[in-house]
């Protein structure tokens, strides 16, 4: 049986999946796109999704919005923390599909990988301290106490940016859901299976589900209706070329989304500033009166 | 209102404040007629008399503005901060000099009653001011990073309900980052800014730092769509608002929305009810209820419904209406004719739909624009007046029954602007606080501002914040 | 004219039928915001009483007052004097109104009787162990009982506010009923509550209702002997309390602000207070009154002013 050791083992492909309230379904659509690396070679199928998925994951996002923004700051770090996590042990997954997905050399995706996952650690750490660098007390000229609050905006639609398939991804996704908001992430057209697998992750991460939603199809066809969604709150056109994201940003005002436009990023891997984040947060003001202990004023 | 002690009129003297026959645009330090020489009448909604004739900018003029501006910008955001500074103090200290000439301007022009420009709009405006200036040399320390950089040139659209309040609101932050401002006031209320022009040439700033535009919708829509405008901050609708989101979409312009709102004031059975009471009162009263952030949605805990609403018609009752010179006056004059068609319209809509209407015995003054206060009761989340804003002294009555229901319902709208919560359990103040989608939250107070602090919206009342550390960013390229 | 309380039941007798069902219901009243109250009387005080409007306030305010002598020093002669003061307030002009009472310690009732003969303005008396009110109950009812004797119209007690602090609250009320009976049906009863050491707008509140739960004909902010009397914002307190006490039970108790009202502005703005809170159901001496001394020559000045045009000055109303 000589001939058994030469013949090699056909490997079992991964069908690619959205990612959407937690579970990972098909595209209703039951359509699938091809996807192939940057020398065109055939990589996978993934869902092409429609417009039925971008609102699947519109109530799957709403619906996880109470309970993500609600939990404390401290335990959405602790979630973010665990992303990184779990990126850790499947390095070798992500440095493959990015090298695939970039046309990159394996140290090169290594590179950004490892870069990926220290960006989870950076976000992870900004979770309960984000509200005491932007929020904070006011003094009122009068007997009142009041307080600055940020507040993540709800959901949010983000576009992922089209190159930077996952250091790109998680720099878009990472400071939206930090601050309590929950995601309808649209995948890279042309890489999204990194954005796919990162869905995994996010699912054995304590991550609870709907808090990040990822669709992979064609960016302007998903984007639209969520541009134009009453009940998404905010968008980022990090993933749109100038006229789709006029096209957007003109949709998103029916209902007076917050939008982020796109703006040119040279190199993902420099320290984010604090903007991916104070870009969906709103601030409350809450007042209390505050008053003499005694009845009389300071006259006690 | 007693007949025992009737309280004789105590008008403010209307002499401390000298109207001119006509007044032009502002531009670039000058008055100046429209390119078109257009005009239009503005006049005093207590009395319909025509108070000065005020030249109407068209796209020309605002071309004209917007040039100055930018000639303007280039020495102005070069300036020391601490030069800027004492430009805006100086401003500051100017209004609180003439505050009483501004207030009664500013009654006459607004309908509004003196007892509030007297105490609220004018030192408010300085206190802006005031705040801002001090900003103005220390924005290093803002939070922005090193040396945050103005946008340029900021074009600002105000309203009429509180016209002096707006603008310092939108031109007091402008300059402190050094940015500078073609502003338009609403064309029902153009006098005060128009006041605020002369101010900026006794305080000696540099032309073209502050440009002011009366005139129309069609002037705010040129202004926002002017391609050399750096930054739009807007005041009003949120249709409006929509319209101007679209235009500069697919800009570099920065954009703050202050818009619309429907603000739910909720009382717990354990309130203190007769400070919610005039909280209740203050929250849809206050400015003829002409504001964006009033109270016009009470939610009252059903067991103690009966008992408040007792209470509330009560005081109503005890609310004087009419001239709004008399420092007596609570409530003054609906600001134009259209406005008051508008709440006429939504209030017969409210009864229609078979809301129960109220308002206290109440004699409106035969000339001028004026409506009684209102209560509605019977009222569902159904019910548009439960949902739509009037902007005009219409209170519309919902119960509760838990506090889980009080949030549902108090956030079940398209707004977010403000909210209100009556409670003496300071638990239930945090807890109820934290769930409403609203940019300001009074508990067991309403209608507080403070040039410290952020105001603005979620949803669709805008974004954006104005006041406190937070409103610089909105003139900040950051 | 609006009648005295019925002096035999006491309104809702069950609420007081032992310190905890007293209790419940004292704590159990709404509360008060501090800053929402004080900002409603500031309000108030806002309004611009001009002319007529003030012509009118300024003999109310007059006829209201309950003018006021309570030191050791007094005398018969000095009691006399007020009296007199009390009836004809302004020898210049007799068509101003008496004051409404004058208020003496109960030793002086018997002077002070003899001086307003024959007006319309009455004798009240301080009781109970003014101001302090640290005497036992008989000590204090022996005090009304003398003064009533007097022919005291109208007996000021103060509360135990020890035993209110201490949460003893069937303790003051039961002081009160007492003193009511030892006023008979001829005296009507003040109760003060001393608002300055009550301290906070919820004890007041309580101590409002305990006052008139407990037959109070007329609630009273304080003594004039401590550091802080009335003021606008508890007076607007005590006021509410009497136009929701009225509204609950059907019986009208009058309110007397004393201490630190000193001038015609201060004056007319707790009338307008009265005017916006209660109404004109209490604009009449009967049920509101002003516990002062310097308080009515500033309103006779003021009075002059009005008629004459030109500022009065010190030397052109009495000294008493």
């Amino acid at each position: 049986m000589s001939d058994k050791s030469e013949q090699q083992r056909l490997s079992v492909f991964k069908t690619y999946k959205l990612y959407v309230g937690g579970k990972f379904p098909r595209s209703e659509s039951g359509r699938v796109y091809e996807v192939s690396d940057s020398k065109g070679k055939w990589l996978a199928n993934a869902p092409l999704s429609s417009r039925k998925d971008a609102r699947d994951a519109v109530v799957a996002a709403r619906k996880a919005f109470g309970a993500w923004s609600g939990a404390t700051a401290y335990n959405r770090g602790q979630i973010l923390y665990r992303v990184a996590e779990m990126l850790e042990g499947r390095r070798s997954q992500f440095v493959h599909e990015v090298a695939d997905a970039e046309g990159l050399s394996k140290s090169k995706a290594n590179e950004l990988v490892e870069a990926t996952i220290d960006r989870w650690v950076w976000y992870a750490g900004w979770t309960d301290k984000i509200a005491q660098v932007v929020g904070g007390g006011n003094p009122v000229a009068g007997p009142y106490f009041n307080l600055s609050s940020p507040e993540p905006t709800g959901v949010v639609t983000v576009l992922a940016p089209q190159e930077s398939s996952f250091l790109g991804l998680v720099s878009v996704i990472a400071p939206v859901i930090a601050t309590g908001n929950t995601a309808i992430v649209i995948a890279s057209e042309r890489s999204p299976l990194p954005a796919l697998s990162l869905g995994e992750v996010l699912a054995t991460s304590d991550l609870p589900g709907g808090v990040v939603n990822v669709l992979s199809g064609r960016t302007a066809e998903i984007a639209a209706p969520l541009a134009s969604h009453q009940d998404v709150n905010a968008i980022d056109l990090a993933g749109a070329d100038d006229v789709l994201a006029k096209e957007l940003e003109i949709a998103a005002a029916d209902n007076l989304k917050r939008v982020l436009r796109p703006q040119p990023v040279d190199d993902w891997r420099a320290v984010p500033g604090i903007e991916r984040m104070t870009a969906f947060l709103e601030t409350k003001t809450v007042w209390h009166p505050t008053g003499s202990l005694g009845a009389s004023g300071s006259s006690y | 209102m007693a007949s025992l002690f009737e309280y004789a009129p105590a008008p403010e003297s209307r002499s401390v404040v000298d109207i001119a026959p006509s007044y032009g645009l502002f531009i670039d330090g000058e008055f100046t007629e429209a390119a078109d020489g257009k005009v239009f009448k503005t006049v005093s909604p207590s009395s319909e008399e025509v108070l000065s004739e005020v030249a109407r900018a068209g796209t020309e003029d605002v071309d004209r503005a917007v040039r100055a501006a930018r000639k303007a910008f280039e020495k102005w955001s070069a300036l020391p901060g601490s030069e800027r500074a004492k430009y805006l103090f100086r401003i500051a200290r100017i209004i609180q000099e003439r505050s009483r000439e501004l207030a009664v301007l500013e009654t006459l022009d607004n309908g509004k009653p003196i007892r509030e420009t007297r105490d609220a709009d004018l030192p408010l405006v300085a206190a802006h001011f005031f705040y801002y200036a001090g900003w103005a040399d220390k924005l290093d320390h803002a939070g922005f990073g090193a040396d945050p950089r103005p946008l340029g040139v900021a074009g600002q659209v105000i309203p009429w309900n509180f016209p002096l309040l707006m603008l310092a609101w939108k031109i007091a932050p402008a300059l402190a980052t050094g940015n500078t401002v073609v502003l338009k006031p609403a064309e029902t209320t153009p006098l005060s800014a128009l006041f605020f022009a002369d101010i900026c040439r006794q305080a000696g700033l540099p032309k073209g730092v502050v440009n002011i535009l009366p005139g129309y919708g069609d002037a705010g829509a040129a202004l926002v769509a002017h391609p050399d405008v750096n930054k739009v901050a807007f005041t009003g609708s949120t249709a409006v608002g929509k319209e101007i989101a679209k235009t500069v979409a697919g800009t570099r312009k920065k954009l703050t929305l202050e818009l619309g709102g429907k603000g739910a004031n909720i009382v717990f059975d354990d309130a203190p009810i007769d400070q919610a009471v005039e909280g209740i009162v203050s929250g849809i009263f206050f400015n003829q209820g002409q504001v964006c952030c009033a109270g016009s949605r009470l939610l009252v805990q059903e067991s103690i419904h009966d008992e408040l609403l007792d209470s509330l018609k009560r005081r109503l009752s005890t609310l004087r209406l009419g001239d709004p010179l008399d420092k007596n006056t609570d409530i003054g004059a609906i600001n134009s004719a259209e406005q008051l068609a508008r709440i006429t319209t939504l209030v017969e809509r409210g009864e229609a739909e078979g809301a129960e209407r109220w308002s206290p015995e109440c004699e409106l003054p035969t000339s001028g624009f004026w409506f009684a206060p209102t209560l509605f009761t019977n009222v569902t989340q159904a019910h548009t007046v439960a949902r739509d804003e009037i902007f005009g002294p219409v209170l519309s009555v919902l119960t509760f029954r838990t506090p889980d229901e009080a949030v549902a319902k108090a956030n079940n709208t398209p707004y977010g602007l403000s909210a209100g919560i009556w409670t003496e359990k300071g638990s239930r103040i945090l807890a109820v606080a934290s769930k409403l989608r609203a940019g300001v939250v009074w508990s067991n107070t309403f209608n507080k501002f403070d040039p410290t602090s952020p105001f603005g919206g979620y949803k669709e009342s805008g974004f954006g914040r104005e006041g406190g550390r937070h409103g610089l960013e909105a003139y900040l390229d950051v | 004219m609006p009648t005295n309380a019925p002096t035999a039941a006491p309104p809702l007798p069950d609420v007081a039928s032992s310190d905890t069902t007293l209790r419940h219901f004292l704590h159990g009243l709404p509360g008060v915001d501090t800053v929402g109250l004080e900002a409603r009387a500031a309000a108030l005080g806002t309004r611009s009483i001009k002319t007529t409007a003030k012509a009118y306030a300024i003999d109310l305010a007059i006829s209201m007052v309950d003018l006021t002598t309570l030191e050791g020093a007094d005398t018969p002669g000095k009691v006399r004097a007020l009296g007199a003061k009390a009836v004809h307030p302004d020898p210049t002009d007799p068509a101003t109104p008496s004051t409404a009472a004058v208020c003496v310690y109960p030793d002086m009732v018997a002077s002070a009787k003899e001086a307003v003969a024959g007006s319309s303005v009455k004798v009240a008396s301080v009781a109970t162990a003014f101001p302090a009110g640290r005497a036992a109950l008989p000590v204090k009812l022996a005090d009304v009982r003398d003064a009533v004797a007097a022919g005291a119209d109208e007996i000021d007690m103060v509360i135990d506010r020890g035993a209110f602090l201490a949460g003893k609250y069937l303790k003051v009320y039961d002081e009160i009923t007492a003193v009511k009976e030892a006023c008979g049906t001829s005296a009507r009863l003040k109760v003060i509550f001393e608002t300055g050491e009550l301290s906070t707008y919820d004890n007041i509140r309580r101590a409002s209702w305990l006052g008139m739960l407990a037959g109070a004909d007329f609630i009273k902010t304080s003594t004039g002997k401590v550091a802080v009397n009335a003021t606008p914002a508890n007076t607007l307190l005590m006021l509410e309390a009497v136009r929701d006490f009225r509204a609950r039970t059907g019986v009208q108790v009058g309110v007397k602000p004393a201490g630190g009202i000193r001038t015609t502005k201060d004056a007319i703005k707790f009338l307008v207070l009265v005017n916006e809170t209660v109404g004109e159901d209490w604009l009449d001496n009967h049920w509101f009154r002003f516990g002062a001394s310097s308080l009515l020559n500033d309103l006779l000045m003021q009075r002059q002013k009005l008629a004459t045009g030109r500022y009065s000055g010190p030397d052109y109303v009495t000294v008493d």
